[in-house]
């Protein structure tokens, strides 16, 4: 491959959604969101409480139907009304939610194989296969056969991370994965998230870990009160002498975590 | 009452009462199978369902608790199944007490599809799952579990309701009982014995359902539930 072409490989759009509203009621907590994710980029979503992340992020994947607004996976526009297409789309668009969300009653093989089985159509023994091997990626191989109440936080977190890899998407959505954790666990899980970044996984997680985050973040994304207000490099953002909103929500943060911007 | 005279009156008709037995279970059987049938996805439609069909839930569930078994038996029995052609009276009983049931059932099923957490669901669909398939690898597995204790109050509920079909001369227990009191002139020992065996019923049943619901238990939640 050419350098030239190698850049232009870099640069591919993925996921692009341009203008996504959504109401609950008559509170308009998503307006205009627009964004692009590039290939192999990380963007990181920050914001205070209630800004809108959750919604913007769930809205990508029609798991909350947009009220206006439109979506591209890889230049093909998604139209959440059609089933069948919105079906394969949500295939390739991987979530990790703040609470896990594994079910209760598969143990974690099971929650891995599951789609692969049921949606993907694999044969069974070809999807413990796979699963076995994204558990392996994950640091969990030796815990498969247990159960959710069975496992910590940071485990869980990891099984559903393994559980959304095996499905081979092109573009994660992590939404606070590490918010539910126990400090001691946070670490655990970023660290998946960070062999992913460096692997070239196209990502956008919404997190309140800003120093972690600006090590990776290809861009900070910042919302409030349901629209996208910033969003540049973490470096220009938190740039000493920068007066943006990002550095004071960023400041005020590490003030509470003790941690230096 | 003559003790010995009763004695002979129960074990006179032992046979005779076990055959009873037999068609209580085969009632019974067949009318929960048929409420677990219908039961189920009337709970799913009524949870996930469009608006119409769920008012259409609603108003089954209304009628079927709101109208007494009794009124059904005849209903179905004199009035719906002969145009159908049906004339069996055991195959009525099934039926008027299934459909019942199948009421009681879905709201045994709705409450436990509707205590999961909404996660369940959007992490299925998140993986690309059809609703049907989250319904059925995700919600519903896990419902039915949480389900056992409430259907085991419907089985046993249902089990003595299954008593009233003798008015349309169903041959279950309590029809035998009253033709052995009356040729006997024993209806209290003969009541004492069909209670005995009703009683047996439910025991085994309940120790059935009680072992599903042991087998089938969630690893790592504990039978105080979960943390
Ligand atoms: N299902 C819902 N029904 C009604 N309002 C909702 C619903 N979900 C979210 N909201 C509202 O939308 C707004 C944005 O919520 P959202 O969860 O997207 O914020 P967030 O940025 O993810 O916050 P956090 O950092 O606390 O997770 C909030 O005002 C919230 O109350
Ligand atoms: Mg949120």
């Amino acid at each position: 491959m050419s350098v030239a072409s190698q850049a232009k490989g870099q640069n591919q759009e993925i996921l692009r959604v341009e203008k996504l509203n959504k109401s609950f009621g008559t509170n308009h907590v998503l307006k205009d969101a627009t964004l692009t994710l590039r290939k192999g980029e990380l963007k990181v979503l920050i914001g205070p409480s209630g800004g809108g992340k959750s919604t913007l992020l769930q809205c990508m994947n029609f798991l909350i139907p947009p009220d206006s607004g439109r979506i591209w996976l890889d230049g093909v526009e998604i139209l959440g009304h059609k089933k069948r297409e919105l079906y394969a789309y949500r295939q390739q668009v991987g979530m990790i939610f703040q609470d896990f969300n594994l079910f209760d009653h598969l143990s974690a093989l099971g929650n891995v194989r599951i789609a692969l089985t049921r949606v993907r159509g694999m044969s069974r023994k070809d999807a413990t296969d796979r699963a076995m091997a994204e558990l392996d990626r994950v640091g969990l191989a030796a815990k498969a056969g247990l159960y959710p109440a069975q496992l910590s936080g940071g485990q869980k977190q990891r099984v559903s991370i393994a559980r959304a890899l095996a499905m081979d998407p092109k573009v994660l959505l992590l939404d606070e994965p590490t918010s539910a954790l126990d400090p001691e666990l946070i670490g655990e899980v970023l660290a998946v998230v960070k062999d992913l970044a460096t692997a070239g996984m196209t990502m956008i997680m919404a997190t309140h870990q800003i120093t972690f985050s600006a090590q990776l973040a290809s861009e900070f994304v910042f919302m409030e009160q349901g629209a996208i207000i910033e969003h540049d490099s973490p470096a220009a953002l938190l740039a000493p002498g920068a007066c943006t909103r990002t550095k004071a929500f960023c400041a005020k943060i590490n003030e509470l975590t003790g941690e230096p911007v | 009452m003559n003790f010995e005279k009763a004695l002979r009156a129960i074990i006179d008709s032992l046979p005779y009462m076990l055959g009873g037995v037999w068609v209580t279970v085969g009632l019974i059987v067949g009318a929960l199978a048929l409420g677990f049938v219908l039961g189920v996805p009337l709970a799913v439609i009524q949870v996930y369902g469009r608006t119409l069909a769920r008012r259409l839930v609603v108003l089954y569930v209304w009628l079927f608790r709101g109208v007494p078994i009794l009124v059904l038996i005849f209903l179905f029995y004199f009035g719906i199944l002969p145009h159908l052609g049906l004339d069996s009276a055991f195959l009525a009983g099934v039926i008027v007490l299934g459909l019942t049931s199948a009421a009681y059932q879905s709201q045994i099923f709705r409450g436990a599809i509707q205590s999961l957490p909404a996660g369940q669901l959007k992490a299925a669909r998140a993986l690309g799952m059809t609703d049907t398939q989250a319904i059925s690898c995700i919600v519903l597995p896990q419902a039915l579990r949480l389900s056992i204790p409430g259907w085991s109050n419907e089985f046993s509920i249902l089990l003595k309701d299954s008593a009233l079909v003798m008015v349309i001369s169903v041959q279950e227990i309590m029809a035998r009982t009253r033709s052995v009191a009356g040729r006997t002139h024993e209806p209290v020992a003969m009541a004492l014995f069909a209670g005995v065996l009703f009683f047996i019923l439910t025991w085994i049943g309940l120790r059935l359902l009680r072992g599903l619901e042991r087998r089938v238990r969630i690893k790592g939640y504990s039978q105080e539930g979960s943390v």
